[in-house]
């Protein structure tokens, strides 16, 4: 009965832009698969209930709760981490940065999975209202900021990449 | 160098730095960040160790049960199971921990799993180590308990009385601790009051700052050398390792605790020294490291909860002029099952006995008591909060009902800025404040006169208005030496807090310190203050991450909680820079040829103050003490050691036990809030329409997280006064024990929050600063005000710092049912 020992599937599945073969226990969710399997540890895990938002991850450009998905449902499809942001292990995306300056974080368990909240929301709408920010975070529990300075950096972040774009 | 000593009658004269100011009081971005905006931050769970077993632990789902047989069999059974714990071996395993209380709560008998009997539900009542935690779950399922339910007790006050089920034999009630603070003469007040107002139950609610990374731990019982490594989460790890080491046979030298980064804490973390025993009993019983992630469930139905109280009969004498003179309640504090930092709640609200206000006059009849609830812990905020939420509430319903401004009688009886430092009737010193200035900003901050005007014009519209002041007097850096208030037998007094600061080989500075931070940047603040002091760059600082005993840098009061850390951390931080900026000076000057007053330290070089290309890099410095220490005078060689250690101790003395008065804590940091909210009359649906904080915490060593800490502590006082609520039913069954039923304040519930602060340097401490980061409570008196604004005319007082929109909905309609109010006032 070991949970090694059960069903065991082949995924072919892409991460970070990586395509990967994996064999995985039928039972085993994604976020374990993410975290254990492939040992990609800055998606967490808050609850057991697909409330908290910290084990977040793009799934095909889709913001999901990598607690909500069962590993092998992720074959054939694309997952972005927070490790596939930014330039190499030393750099910040343009969205990190704002965090940054921002004071956008603390404790920072639950910043990765607000982080690809943002890039989410950003890349569907590049110049969000507050209300609509807060919107699209209402899925991301933060137990240090009271979520003031999440909003103000994704605003940061959203005018940085229209000064790009300009 | 240092400014003269501050003068002061409390105190002996504090030395205050003048070094601080490059950085020291600027929003350096924090060091931290990087790692964990990349998802490289290092928590609990990150952790492994080879041949690592996991941990599932199996709870009692009665809240009362003897527990009659445990069957482990077939569970053991299962390959890849490793071992299993139940209650009874741990019975044999450990000592009872060390109790805080005196007798005859003292005798209180607790294990790190259940011992016999079942007294909370979720309690844990036996584990397993197996190969995964899958299978670990899998394989306690197969563990047979048979219990024995027994009845009852959840209410808090009903729990002691004679018929109530008693949770422990040994002590022989449900008490677990009684004692009347009693300051200046409330019965003269209140026989010479103009107005005397009476209230007759406010009830503070049981809720958690629920950190977003629950309780771990991998633990590891080495058979060779017998020591336990412990990495875990907690966060106050010589508090826990002065309870585990007594209770398991270990010596202190024996227990490594360390911790990088923490998923939050809020205090929660604290207590969870239980189950790093079980951890340590399953890794020497399998021979194998023990790793434990506490789901969510378990977190919130057995981790810790922050503390319930009800308060009955206030009495509250007020002279016409609206002074209020002082107050006398009854205080009842629901500690759930057991004692795991209790009773010390029991005196910890004594830090801010009247609160921001002058009151004179003050008797608390204080009892804690025991129920068939999950044990509470240091919620942010601790014990205070439910005390000045009382105190906030008293005021509030005195201005009602008595007909006074809210605003003006509030500044009548703040104490004033005139009057620091401000010694409070039970011996504490108020360092500094400016509670009126405070005000006044909250209220521009919101518009106080346009959005006044802005409710009247709602009258009518079935939408109403209501806004609220509120406060928080943020105590930091403890006297522990309050705990022989409770007990005075207890060997606790004092504070303080370890820190070195070390040239390495090459001139790099490298600073260690005794706290476990949990979002707060100390590598951030740490390093600036050395930076100034060192006359370098924060960016040639290092400053270890997270905790680690091995360092040799720590105290019994090491960790980081109770607001503290600049004050504390920083302290002692400052202490050792100095004292490596005098052996660098010291070198340097050796090696210039100069002497020690020619020499400055600037941009990480030594160099002659008159001529500044006469310089040695801190390498230079380094690299002859370390590597090429014969080209020094030996006298000079052995006087030095670039490895500076220095304790920060405040300048405390031993509280006075009889008459429970004392210097309790050594700061004030304070904050004043503003809520204006909307109640739907159909509803009672509450909404935030604006929300306004105003900070003081003496002087900021980075703004922006000072700012950070007021955000975050709103927060979570927002969401408990509003959302979160841990509700028991009368078996003592939780009934919100995931994040579906609990609602933890999401991004929609908070708030953008106005924020403006003041600054009112402490003179107690060696930078100006006060601790600061538990200003939970303000959201709580400040809403409940709010409400209180918004009820009708006849409308019950708000009578719970919890008010969901059904609570509401009640208050809205007890305008009208002609039922008492829960108040009277008598006059002369």
């Amino acid at each position: 009965m070991s949970a090694e020992s059960g069903t065991v599937h082949v995924i072919d599945v892409t991460v970070n832009g990586v395509e990967q073969r994996q064999a995985v226990s039928a039972r085993a969710l994604l976020v374990h698969f993410i975290r254990e399997t492939l040992g990609l540890r800055g998606t967490h895990v808050g609850c057991d209930s697909g409330n908290c938002g910290a084990c977040s991850v793009i799934c095909d450009g889709e913001l999901i709760k990598s607690c909500m998905m069962l590993a092998v449902q992720a074959d054939g499809r694309s997952i972005e981490t927070i490790e596939g942001l930014g330039d190499g292990p030393d750099s910040l995306d343009p969205i990190q940065e704002a965090f940054r300056a921002e004071h956008g974080l603390q404790c920072g368990y639950c910043t990765p999975g607000i982080i690809l909240n943002a890039k989410t929301l950003l890349a569907e709408n590049p110049n969000p209202t507050e209300q609509e920010i807060r919107r699209s975070l209402k899925g991301n529990i933060c137990r240090c900021t009271g979520y003031v300075n999440i909003v103000r950096a994704i605003e940061a972040a959203a005018a940085a990449q229209e000064g790009v774009a300009r | 160098m240092t400014r003269p000593a501050a003068e002061t009658t409390y105190y002996p004269a504090v030395e205050q730095s003048d070094r601080l100011g490059a950085f020291s009081g600027t929003s350096v971005p924090r060091v931290e960040d990087k790692r964990l905006l990349k998802g490289q931050g290092a928590f609990v769970d990150d952790l492994w160790m080879h041949r690592q077993g996991h941990v599932h632990f199996v709870r009692s789902p009665h809240a009362h049960a003897r527990i009659v047989s445990i069957d482990v069999s077939r569970c053991e059974a299962v390959p890849g199971v490793y071992a299993t714990l139940t209650g009874e071996e741990v019975g044999e395993l450990q000592q009872p921990y060390f109790q805080m209380a005196p007798e005859p709560a003292g005798a209180m008998k607790d294990y790190c799993m259940a011992v016999g009997k079942a007294r909370y539900m979720g309690e844990p009542v036996a584990a397993v180590l197996a190969e995964s935690p899958a299978l670990a779950r899998d394989a306690a399922a197969l563990i047979e308990v048979v219990y024995e339910p027994l009845e009852v007790i959840v209410d808090g006050i009903a729990t002691i009385e004679p018929q109530a089920p008693v949770l422990h034999e040994e002590i022989g009630s449900n008490v677990a601790w009684h004692g009347v603070y009693d300051y200046g003469d409330v019965d003269w007040a209140l026989e010479n009051a103009d107005h005397v107002v009476r209230i007759d139950r406010l009830h503070f609610h049981r809720f958690s700052s629920t950190p977003l990374e629950t309780t771990g731990a991998l633990v590891n019982w080495d058979p060779g050398t017998g020591v336990i490594e412990f990495r875990s989460n907690n966060q106050m790890p010589m508090f826990a390792a002065m309870f585990i080491g007594p209770a398991i046979g270990v010596g202190i030298d024996h227990m490594q605790f360390s911790s990088q980064d923490i998923g939050g804490g809020f205090g929660i973390k604290i207590t969870s020294y239980t189950y790093l025993t079980a951890l340590a009993l399953l890794s020497r019983k399998a021979g194998r490291p023990a790793k434990w992630s506490e789901t969510r469930w378990e977190h919130l139905a057995a981790s810790a909860h922050g503390n319930e109280r009800t308060f009955l009969d206030i009495e509250v004498p007020v002279m016409s002029d609206g002074t209020i003179l002082g107050f006398k309640v009854r205080a009842f504090d629901d500690a759930g099952a057991y004692l795991r930092y209790e009773p010390l709640g029991a005196v910890i609200w004594a830090q801010v006995v009247p609160g921001n206000y002058r009151f004179k006059h003050v008797r608390v009849d204080y009892t804690e008591t025991l129920t068939n609830k999950c044990p509470v812990g240091p919620n942010r905020g601790y014990s205070r909060l439910q005390h000045l939420w009382l105190i906030e509430r008293i005021v509030d319903i005195v201005a009602s009902e008595l007909g006074y401004d809210p605003v003006e009688l509030r500044k009548l009886n703040y104490v004033q800025p005139e009057d620091y430092p401000y010694e409070t009737p039970n011996g504490c010193i108020y360092d500094s404040g400016d509670y009126p200035t405070m005000l006044d900003r909250a209220l521009e901050l919101i518009d106080y006169e346009g959005v006044r005007a802005r409710q009247r014009e709602s009258a009518g519209s079935g939408k109403r208005i209501g806004i609220g002041i509120g406060s928080t007097l943020d105590s930091g850096t403890n006297n522990f030496g309050q705990s022989r208030i409770i007990n005075p037998g207890l060997p606790f007094s004092g504070n303080g807090e370890a820190a070195v600061v070390r040239l390495d080989l090459y001139g790099e500075v490298s600073v260690t310190i005794g706290t476990t931070p949990q979002g707060q940047g100390h590598e951030t603040t740490a390093a600036q203050v050395t930076a100034d002091i060192l006359g370098c760059s924060p960016d040639q600082v290092h400053v270890a991450a997270g905790y680690n005993k091995a360092a040799n840098t720590y105290v019994g009061f090491s960790g980081t909680y109770a607001s503290q850390f600049a004050v504390t951390g920083l302290g002692a931080v400052m202490g050792a820079a100095e004292r490596l900026r005098g052996e660098i000076i010291k070198v340097g000057a050796a090696m210039l040829g100069a002497e020690e007053s020619d020499i400055e330290l600037a941009g990480g070089f030594v160099r002659l103050a008159a001529n500044h290309e006469v310089a040695i890099p801190f390498i230079g410095i380094a690299a002859t003490v370390f590597a090429n220490v014969a080209e020094l005078p030996g006298e000079l060689a052995d006087s030095v050691t670039l490895n500076c250690r220095y304790v920060y101790r405040p300048p405390f003395t031993v509280p006075d036990y009889e008459t429970k008065t004392g210097k309790l804590t050594l700061t004030y940091a304070s904050q004043i809030h503003v809520a204006v909210v909307e109640v739907d009359e159909e509803t009672g649906q509450v909404a935030i329409l604006d929300y306004a904080a105003v900070d003081e915490c003496g002087r900021k060593i980075n703004p922006k997280i000072v700012e950070g800490q007021v955000h975050g502590a709103a927060g979570h006082g927002i969401g408990a006064a509003l959302y979160e609520s841990f509700e028991y039913d009368s078996d003592g069954q939780l009934r919100n024990s995931t994040f579906m039923d609990y609602h933890a304040a999401t991004s929609l519930d908070v708030p953008s929050i106005r924020y403006d602060d003041i600054e009112c340097p402490s003179p107690f401490t060696p930078n100006g600063a006060k601790g600061m980061g538990e200003g939970g409570g303000a959201p709580l008196s400040t809403i409940c005000a709010a409400i209180a604004d918004a009820l009708p005319e006849g409308a019950h007082v708000v009578y719970d710092s919890h008010n969901n929109s059904e609570r509401v909905y009640e208050l809205l309609r007890s305008a009208t049912s002609g039922a008492p109010r829960g108040v009277e006032v008598i006059s002369r």
